[in-house]
């Protein structure tokens, strides 16, 4: 049975429908974020978990037991908050410490079990340091020990890491999946961000307006995309509206313009469809080769890659090419865009799950 | 170009207002204090210190010192009990409720303070509603003296400067992360222990600097005690008027004044030092 599990929540705040029928299984140890972007429902749906905003409707299950109606204070959940919410009157160990008073650890133990967790987020020699004496990586890691201090069957992170910088906020990345690996506490990251949602995460849950549009390991939620929504949310893809018009066994034939026709793998969702290529599944050939007709109009320079902006015939497409060490195309070259027909997605309209 | 000393010259205004208003007068006040005092020969230019030891021995002075700081003292604390808790409830209030009662708070500061005591000094009296309503419901056998007392004083002052405690705690609450009240609760901490160690810690400032503001307008505070305490409930503000506007003895009530300045100076300043020495590793 799933350790964690979400039973059709349902929240809204007057006419709004702010999370709406969400039902989310989660496995003991698992990690799973909630990635969508903002006003999505995710951030509420945490706060359901947490126990600081009341389901409208629907059940929270942690463990078998159903902690819907638990207060927030006896739920025994850990979470890190965005602005990492620290006491700032109190110093490292007391707000480590705090937790374990809370459940009337006796003294000598609370000291001993500080200083591990403590060790643990590599913040040993910090203990006497009042919060704002710290950068802001340091922060969030007493925040996170401050979690954690109380072996909590759940940890809840919210936007961990959106107040940190670009460098730092890698390094984190990595020693946050590598604590949680340790602890194997069932964890939840709500996040925005795609990147760090898929650097974390054992399964990513994509919403949208209130909803679970797909919940898939980062890899499958990245290549197969169940929705529009997902492909233009994880990476950058380019879509070109069309219709079905031929089906060869596994094949599709799409229009996608009066005299363009691709070819796609199936099954069709319908009729009407989009069809999404990823830009780094594009490669630049010589002009009059490959599928598509175009012209460099921009090129930007991103170290490990390239990414070309080339107008089409069908709208401007986005190309990444890896850097392999030569000159790339220069702006202005006529080209042609080539692709292999199984990387193309087809995809319809929302799908909804739960 | 505008040359280094224009800043000057253009504070030179404010600084010439500042210098005959509020400077002159109080060195003249303070040379006054030095001058003596005959009953018919009126005010004696000189040097003596004979006010200030007057003041400094006499036990019907030093009766109205403790009265005043005494009377300082409480108020502070009602302002503490009664403005920490309002202006965290005002904070937790939703629009348009909260902007209703902050004006509601704030609206005494609108009107005089005159008016205000006066309205006090018609419900304090033997015959006012609070004897009737006490006397009427059988709490107090005989009406409670209010008028000329220092209960009296005492509550008039805390409506008056009340205010003031709760736009203090009000200001410190803006900074208060209202997450570190969530991590508390997810920590397992009780609704009201998360008031006692995470919120009242953090607000601390706001209430120790109400209170800094409350404690100085009460020590030198005259139309409330003038009105509601008069001749029989004197303290160090209305013992200045007197002496100035009934015994004429100007250089005596300017030697009251001057203590007073100097009390409430030196209270101010270590008070001052003790807040920023307990608070300014915390908060910085």
């Amino acid at each position: 049975m799933s350790f964690l599990q979400l039973q059709n929540l349902t929240k809204c705040f007057g006419d709004t429908t702010a999370v709406s029928t969400l039902s989310l299984d989660v496995a003991q140890g698992e990690f799973v974020s909630l990635l969508g972007p903002s006003g999505c429902g995710k951030t509420t749906t945490l706060q359901m978990i947490a126990g600081f905003e009341a389901p409208s409707e629907g059940r929270v299950v942690v463990n078998g037991r159903d902690i819907t109606d638990t207060p927030a204070n006896r739920r025994g959940i850990g979470i890190v908050f965005q602005s990492y919410a620290l006491f700032p009157h109190m110093t490292v160990f007391q707000n480590v410490s705090f937790g374990l008073e809370m459940r009337g650890t006796a003294r000598a133990e609370r000291e001993g079990r500080v200083g591990e967790v403590l060790e643990l987020v590599h913040l040993g020699a910090f203990a006497r340091r009042y919060p704002r004496e710290l950068s802001g990586g340091q922060q969030q890691r007493v925040a996170l020990a401050r979690a954690l201090v109380i072996n909590p069957e759940l940890l809840l992170l919210d936007e961990p890491l959106s107040a940190l910088d670009a460098k730092i906020r890698e390094d984190m990345q990595i020693e946050l999946r590598a604590i949680q690996r340790t602890v194997g506490t069932t964890t939840i990251l709500v996040t925005h961000d795609q990147a760090e949602a898929m650097a974390l995460s054992d399964r990513i849950a994509v919403m949208n307006q209130g909803r679970l549009v797909q919940v898939d390991v980062p890899y499958r939620t990245y290549e197969f995309p169940e929705s529009v929504f997902v492909s233009g949310f994880l990476g950058k893809a380019n879509l070109l509206p069309g219709e079905v018009v031929g089906e060869d066994g596994d094949e599709l034939e799409v229009r996608v313009a009066p005299d363009r026709v691709f070819a796609a793998p199936g099954p069709a969702p319908g009729q009407r469809v989009q069809l999404s290529l990823r830009p780094e599944k594009l490669v630049l050939v010589n002009a009059g080769e490959g599928r598509l007709p175009g012209t460099v109009r921009a090129r930007i320079f991103l170290g490990h890659h390239w990414v070309y902006q080339v107008d089409t015939p069908l709208g401007q497409w986005l190309v990444s090419r890896q850097n392999t060490g030569e000159e790339g195309v220069p702006e202005g070259a006529t080209v042609g865009v080539d692709w292999q027909t199984r990387e193309v997605r087809v995809l319809g309209a929302e799908t909804v799950h739960g | 170009m505008a040359s280094p000393r224009t800043p000057y010259w253009l504070s030179a205004p404010a600084v010439a207002l500042f210098v005959a208003v509020f400077l002159m007068p109080l060195l003249m006040t303070a040379l006054l204090s030095f001058y003596s005092f005959d009953f018919y020969q009126g005010i004696q230019p000189g040097f003596s210190l004979e006010n200030y030891l007057e003041v400094l021995r006499d036990d019907y002075f030093h009766e109205i010192f403790l009265r005043t700081y005494g009377i300082s003292l409480a108020v502070t604390l009602i302002c503490v009990v009664i403005g920490t808790p309002e202006a965290y409830i005002l904070n937790r209030m939703r629009n348009p409720w909260k902007s209703l009662f902050l004006l509601v708070v704030i609206g005494p500061l609108l009107i005089s303070v005159v008016v205000r005591t006066l309205g006090w000094a018609l419900l304090f009296g033997r015959e006012g509603p609070i004897n009737q309503l006490l006397t009427g419901v059988g709490l107090v056998e005989r009406p409670l003296r209010l008028m000329f007392s220092t209960g009296g004083v005492v509550i008039a002052l805390v409506h008056v400067l009340v205010p003031f405690m709760v736009l203090s705690v009000w200001a410190a609450l803006q900074k208060l992360d209202p997450a570190t009240e969530r991590a508390g609760l997810s920590l397992g901490a009780s609704e009201f222990t998360v008031l006692r160690r995470i919120v009242l810690p953090q607000i601390m400032p706001g209430v120790l600097s109400g209170s800094l503001i409350v404690f100085a307008l009460t020590a030198s505070a005259f139309a409330t005690p003038s009105i509601l305490g008069g001749r029989r409930l004197k303290v160090v503000a209305t013992t200045v008027y007197d002496e100035y506007l009934n015994t004429l003895n100007w250089p005596l009530g300017a030697a009251i004044a001057v203590v007073l300045l100097i009390a409430n100076a030196l209270v101010i300043v270590s008070y001052n030092r003790f807040i920023e020495r307990r608070y300014a590793q915390v908060f910085g």
